[in-house]
């Protein structure tokens, strides 16, 4: 039985993915990007307890060493997150796939598919294949919202049951890639292409930050690495940056200009793609 | 309050337009016959406010609700108002915009429109879209800016047709209240793509509402329409009346919940049926209508297809105040929940073993109708609906609620939603929302932006920046501002919880 660890379920959700969506972050993150804008979910609680003295409603204790969270009294109001120096949440619980999904059942009749997001999921691939496996049964999609950091081929039995990976691009050049998320992009550029192979890219992504990311050389990366034939019908969805909810150098970072984004999206036309989204 | 005071009180007013005067006078003066025998015990109920007959007059001389068979008056035109057969798009909304002016109603002002989409797809050929829309613009502001009362309502649906495409993108244009539009929607008539496009209208106009056909459509043998405040009735009828039963009120009566079922809860029932009956019975024995009025001359509603509306309030503070002894709240809690299906069951059984006078089309039966309330509802919850702050943190869960509830009322229930902003970039998430609610057993629904000029009061629209300037002692166009803006106050409704944010 695998387990996760579990920061959050959105019952309703409507940005990740085709339709209405149950969607369920998993904490940490094998990655941690400058624009990162959840950025609670990078790593594991350490119980260092600076949370616990913070906690308005004393819903945060320290038991044997370790911080436990209670939930009925918890008011949402994140303080902890806030206080938090590791980049981490103490509202995380590990959970069994099997009790993830007993909660998403309830949703059947309304929402057509499941998506995890983080954090990482592809760091829980036991876990993501029982899950998958449990939400095939009653007949929904189940994806991956993910950086593309593991390599995907080496987990088959994943893939059989995703049927499909939103995947972030980020950027290009790998000096750009290690300056923004401090790790080489080597795997998911072959991570692209293994995806195109096996025709589970549900969309590709690019979020747009002056000066720190070659968005026209992401695009021109994407469209030289999957197949010609499928360039039309592949998802580019370009995502302007938001400082909302970021912490460190890009806290302040200007968005970019609609025009920059008009013009990426035209140049991305110019290479073939069809389906591209601003956001 | 005195007679005299209220003509003069009503004459120089601020706020009041000249139509708004004059149909206030006419009330005011409705108001001093005394023509319908009312018992005491309907008296008293009057009194504690547990009846509530809605304004509806003392002396009643129209129907409350009225739904001509516009198919058949384009199709055959008409002798009193001297119009021809419609022959082509203008001559039809032509022949719409004069016949309007003539329907009567409890507002005085047309609350059924029709189907405009069907109405008027029969002479969309030839015409490209671009002169259907700069006709639909000018038909539909017509409609705005003459009809100052938002109980006025089309359809559209369930069949995509080029002129319900046409009058969605207008109507995202147009940012108006009149008329409130609602689709008929069946999965499996109506394509997604069409009703993702009026979903994303309604997120951009909050309008249409949407309305489950498969539910609603065996309700009248010859079909039905949606007018005014979701009611639900016969084309080429309506409904002779209504009066509510304000369970709100009524739980004062007792303690006992035995006894308020099976006691208090019947009693009061057949007080307002019989209410209702001396109205039809003045109505069509006295007042003449059904004998003088050229829409049933004219064979565009007919007598025997009208029907009284017996209406339900306020369940959520009944099951609430039954309950206090045990803190146990309606919407949240089990035996709550399970309570407010006991009473229902109750209401809809006893309901049906009343007579109803001159309603053959549903064999003398009183239609069940989830009323959703008065500017004057201080603490009452509109129809079954959970009130507002009170709503459960679930989304799913709330419709699930409602669901349960929807079935008792044939004559028209609904659902009001603030949606996030953002989910207007995603129509196909709420459509997959309106599917399983609709699955579930919902009946009725509507969504506007958490953000918008628009509002949802009870069930009408009303321009936020309107209530303002009202607000202002400023006379305002739409009377139903008037309504809308006490409302929104007293019901906290900028507090109703905003959706898949």
């Amino acid at each position: 039985m695998a387990v996760a660890p579990i920061n959050k379920i959105i019952e309703c959700s409507t940005v990740d993915g085709p339709g209405l969506r149950t969607s369920v972050f998993v904490q940490k993150c094998n990655i941690h990007c400058l624009y990162c804008h959840n950025p609670e979910t990078q790593n594991l609680c350490v119980n260092c307890g600076k949370c616990v003295s913070s906690c308005p409603v004393l819903a945060l204790s320290i038991k044997n060493g370790k911080v436990i969270w209670n939930k009925d009294i918890c008011v949402s109001c994140d303080t902890c997150i806030s206080v938090c120096p590791f980049h981490a949440s103490p509202k995380v619980v590990y959970r069994s796939a099997e009790d993830v999904y007993s909660e998403i059942k309830k949703n059947l009749g309304f929402i057509r598919g499941i998506t995890v997001s983080g954090g990482e999921c592809s760091l829980y691939p036991d876990f993501l294949t029982e899950l998958f496996n449990l939400a095939k049964k009653d007949g929904l999609t189940c994806l991956m919202d993910s950086n593309g950091m593991v390599e995907y081929s080496l987990y088959p039995d994943l893939m059989k049951v995703t049927d499909g990976v939103m995947l972030d691009i980020k950027s290009w050049d790998n000096d750009i890639y290690t300056r923004l998320v401090g790790f080489s992009n080597d795997i998911v550029k072959k991570n692209l292409a293994y995806l195109d192979s096996i025709n589970k890219i549900e969309e590709l992504r690019i979020v747009v930050v002056d000066s720190y990311v070659d968005s026209f050389a992401c695009i021109d990366g994407i469209a030289s690495t999957i197949q010609k034939e499928n360039i039309p019908t592949t998802k580019l969805k370009l995502i302007r940056f938001r400082k909302n909810g970021v912490k460190g150098e890009l806290s302040n970072h200007p968005s970019p200009t609609l025009e920059t984004m008009q013009k990426l999206k035209d140049y991305a036309v110019s290479k073939g793609f069809k389906n591209i989204e601003i956001r | 309050m005195d007679y005299t005071k209220q003509i003069y009180d009503t004459i120089t007013s601020k706020k009041l337009t000249y139509e708004q005067k004059l149909k206030n006078l006419a009330n005011i003066a409705e108001n001093e016959l005394d023509v319908l025998p009312i018992p005491e015990k309907t008296k008293y109920y009057f009194s504690t406010g547990a009846i509530n007959d809605l304004f509806e007059g003392h002396a009643p001389y129209r129907p409350r609700y009225i739904m001509p068979d516009y198919e058949k008056y384009l199709k055959n035109g008409s002798e009193f108002l001297r119009v021809k057969p419609a022959k082509n798009m203008d001559e039809a909304i032509f022949a719409l915009m004069m016949i309007y002016h003539h329907v009567p109603s409890i507002t005085s002002f047309p609350v059924f429109l029709g189907s405009l989409d069907y109405l008027l797809e029969p002479y969309a050929d030839g015409l490209s879209d671009e002169e259907i829309k700069s006709k639909l613009r000018l038909f539909l502001t017509f409609l705005d800016r003459t009809i100052d009362d938002s109980f006025c309502h089309a359809n559209l649906g369930p069949k995509e047709t080029r002129v319900g495409n046409l009058i969605l993108e207008v109507e995202e244009e147009l940012q108006d209240t009149v008329p409130n539009l609602t689709i008929k929607y069946d999965q499996d008539i109506t394509p997604d793509a069409f009703m993702e496009k009026a979903i994303g209208c309604s997120l951009k106009c909050s309008n249409p509402a949407i309305c489950n056909d498969k539910a609603n459509v065996n309700n009248y043998k010859g079909g039905y329409g949606i007018s005014s405040c979701y009611n639900i009735l016969p084309i080429a009828g309506g409904s002779y009346t209504l009066t509510r039963v304000t369970l709100t009120k009524l739980a004062n009566e007792t303690n006992d919940i035995e006894k308020f079922i099976n006691e208090v809860l019947p009693e009061c029932l057949s007080c307002i049926a019989d209410y209702e009956n001396e109205r039809i019975r003045f109505l069509v024995e006295k007042s003449n209508f059904f004998e003088s009025n050229f829409l049933v001359k004219e064979g565009l509603i007919s007598k025997n297809r009208f029907v009284p509306m017996f209406g339900v309030t306020g369940l959520a503070e009944c099951v609430n105040t039954l309950l206090k002894d045990k803190g146990l709240k309606y919407g949240h809690d089990k035996e709550a929940d399970d309570l407010g299906v006991r009473i229902m069951d109750k209401i809809e059984k006893t309901v049906s073993t009343f007579h109803a006078l001159y309603t053959p089309l549903t064999d003398n039966h009183f239609m069940l109708h989830a009323q959703v309330g008065l500017d004057s509802d201080l603490g009452v919850t509109s129809g079954v609906r959970i009130p507002v702050g009170d709503e459960p943190e679930s989304f799913l869960d709330h419709l699930r609620h409602s669901a349960r509830y929807h079935c008792y009322f044939p004559a028209g229930v609904g659902d009001i939603f603030p949606i996030a902003d953002n989910v207007k970039q995603n129509p196909s998430a709420l459509l997959d929302i309106v599917k399983g609610a609709f699955n579930l057993g919902m009946h009725y629904m509507s969504f506007y932006s958490a953000n918008t000029d628009l509002v949802r009061i009870t069930g009408y629209l009303v321009k936020r920046s309107e209530m303002e300037k009202f607000d202002n002692n400023q006379a305002v166009i739409k009377q139903t501002t008037h309504l809308g803006s006490p409302n929104y106050k007293v019901n906290n409704l900028k507090e109703r919880k905003v959706r898949m944010g």
